[in-house]
């Protein structure tokens, strides 16, 4: 059965190419191009996963998946968006989304990404997997729950390759692991990013811009 | 900005340039006695009828007044007749006005404390009361004036002077209203202490309570002018910024953004320029949302910056895009081999092997900065690379392996390529 997919850009054009751009391969259940219109219509016709703009008038994807997620939490977000601009990537991602992947993205990766976050699964492109070394560099602090706060070396590792451009797939094979383990490691990095306390998070995301 | 804010100093700060005879002369026009108070009041910014209000309380007060008026007329030359007043259409400066009366106090103290003095239960009534004519009689009409009424569509529809008087009434005009309180609040009050201290109340009272009422009336009046000032200045402010702002935007997209955007329609029959453009174009407005490639820590150029670069040069000339991944950055200063090791295996996997894409990766860390360089092109063997082709082990081995680093090639037939190369640092990371 093809995943229900729903499309959330202000921008019309990119709507349509990417609804073109997917073709028979998704059921693309509906689309919006304004934030509230979108939670209105995401609730209604609960698609499986919502491709979401990063960048939009009155709250961005950010607002749009907190307040779904309050309401429908099995839907599943994957953004979408031309901003590499840390914050607002680390901000949707800690807002809830699943992944994150830049509307350069080749339609069959961005296939391949839609099924992965529709199976429950974290998408990390190369740019986030960097964000996210960068943001975790530095030593944790004393926190309450210091396992929140830091990776793993393994997940150190499977982010580099990630951010080297290696796939799932191809960090498996260089690891000598499973790709069910790659996806394991890569989710609980997810995890870890929206559920970490550490200030550094924003205060680093904020930052980046000053530097 | 300059100028707009110029022209409003010069309404608001006082004249500080030396005064000329000329300067203090006595108007022909306006003239109640000789014209002393009009040519004063023309010279400092003042209202004419604060000036008399001054001379008459001084007049009052110990005879001071008629004297000042009299050395005056005899030192001031009368103006060319025909020369406009200096005033016309000017409203009186705020601070100029404090200053006034702030002269005119000193001397009421100085001549009561010589003992010319009928005494203050007569005299600090009667300033009040003429502080409160003063401020009733102040000129309100003028140029400036005039569009300061509301932008109400009720006001349309009513004649000119019935507009005005709502205008003066809902308190549009210059505090207009505020300044009519404040008037008959000082008129009354001085009336009120004189006729109280004449029936042998405390005079001492009497004259504290007048003070405050012209101090009150004082606050009063100038309190809503100088606020509305400093608020026009900051929306003023604001606007500009804005307006600024959204001039330096309007320049980067036309010099950039609509350029492009040209090209690209007339290269529209080749796809392949269609995306190099695109790409070029998207990575430079990038870099410029993002507020460019701040040099780091030391103020040199940074490693991260000057690789980014490269990757934009390599794949505008050769038509591969390039991403770049950076996880923290350091200076280039040292780097320099590292960068051009760098440069050439992208250079050779967006050449060679025939990869859509080529992915560039850098992370610095305390002791050393690493580049990996990755394509997932056709690949080769590296144990059969002829000698000829030197670019890898020359360029890339040989100059790595000077600079004290190292550099790694794996690579398998059908496989894609990945360089890794690694440099020692010395110098501190910057993130």
């Amino acid at each position: 059965m093809n995943a229900r997919v729903f499309l959330v850009d202000d921008h019309h054009l990119f709507l349509s190419g990417v609804r073109a751009e997917l073709g028979d391969d998704v059921d693309v259940v509906g689309a919006a191009s304004e934030v509230d219109a979108a939670i209105s219509m995401i609730r209604e016709r609960r698609p499986d996963v919502v491709l979401v703009d990063v960048h939009m008038p009155a709250g961005g994807g950010a607002r749009v998946i907190s307040e779904v997620h309050a309401t429908d939490p099995d839907v599943q977000f994957l953004a979408i968006s031309v901003s590499d601009a840390p914050e607002d990537v680390i901000a949707t991602i800690r807002a809830g989304a699943r992944g994150y992947v830049t509307k350069t993205i080749a339609p069959a990766e961005l296939l391949d990404a839609i099924g992965r976050v529709c199976a429950g699964d974290a998408v990390f492109s190369p740019r986030l997997a960097g964000f996210v070394l960068d943001a975790f560099a530095d030593a944790a602090p004393p926190a309450t729950d210091p396992e929140l706060e830091q990776l793993t070396p393994r997940e150190r590792e499977v982010l580099r390759l990630i951010a080297r451009g290696y796939t799932y797939k191809e960090v498996a094979r260089e690891l000598g692991i499973g790709t069910k383990t790659v996806e394991t490691h890569v989710s609980s990095v997810l995890r870890k990013l929206q559920l970490s306390s550490r200030h550094q998070l924003a205060r680093w995301a904020s930052d980046r811009r000053l530097i | 900005m300059c100028s707009r804010d110029q022209g409003r100093d010069h309404r608001a700060v006082p004249r500080t340039e030396p005064l000329s005879r000329s300067d203090l002369s006595r108007p022909v026009e306006g003239r109640l006695v000789a014209g002393v108070a009009a040519g004063i009041a023309d010279c400092f910014g003042l209202d004419t009828n604060v000036v008399r209000c001054g001379f008459v309380v001084l007049a009052v007060a110990s005879g001071l007044g008629v004297v000042l008026y009299a050395v005056l007329w005899g030192l001031m030359p009368s103006a060319e007749p025909g020369t406009p007043r200096r005033s016309e259409g000017r409203t009186a400066e705020p601070i100029a006005t404090v200053a006034f009366a702030a002269v005119v106090l000193g001397l009421l103290l100085a001549v009561r404390a010589i003992g010319l003095w009928p005494g203050d239960l007569i005299v600090w009534p009667l300033a009040a009361a003429l502080v409160g004519l003063a401020l009733l009689a102040m000129r309100t009409t003028g140029g400036a004036d005039a569009a300061e009424l509301p932008d109400w569509a009720i006001l349309q529809r009513l004649p000119p002077d019935a507009a005005d008087a709502v205008g003066v009434l809902v308190g549009t005009r210059r505090g207009a209203l505020a300044r009519l309180v404040a008037g008959t609040l000082c008129v009354a009050a001085g009336v009120g202490a004189f006729v109280i201290s004449v029936d042998s109340w405390n005079a001492l009272r009497g004259a504290l309570v007048a003070t405050v009422a012209v101090g009150v009336g004082l606050a009063l009046v100038l309190g809503p002018g100088i606020m509305r000032l400093m608020h026009a200045l900051v929306a003023e402010r604001r606007e500009r910024i804005l307006a600024d702002e959204r001039a330096e935007v309007a320049a980067h997209l036309h010099d950039s953004v609509l350029q492009t955007l040209a090209l690209v329609q007339r290269r529209a029959d080749d796809p392949r320029e269609v995306v190099r453009l695109a790409r070029l174009q998207e990575r430079e407005l990038r870099s410029w949302l993002l507020g460019g490639d701040a040099p780091a820590a030391n103020g040199a150029a940074s490693l991260g910056a000057a690789l980014e670069d490269a990757a934009a040069a390599v794949e505008s000339e050769l038509g591969v895009p390039v991403e770049v991944v950076r996880v923290r950055d350091c200076a280039l200063a040292g780097n320099e081999p590292l960068l051009a090791a760098a440069r050439e295996a992208m250079v050779n996997a967006a050449k060679h092997s025939g990869a859509a894409s080529v992915a560039v990766y850098l992370e610095v860390e305390a002791d050393h900065a690493t580049v990996f360089v990755r394509d997932r092109g056709k690949g080769f063997d590296p144990a059969t690379v002829s000698p000829d082709r030197r670019g890898i082990s020359n360029s890339i081995v040989g100059r790595m392996t000077r600079a004290g680093g190292r550099a790694e090639v794996r690579s398998a037939i059908g496989d894609g390529t990945e360089i890794e190369l690694v440099l020692p640092q010395t110098q501190e990371v910057s993130s």
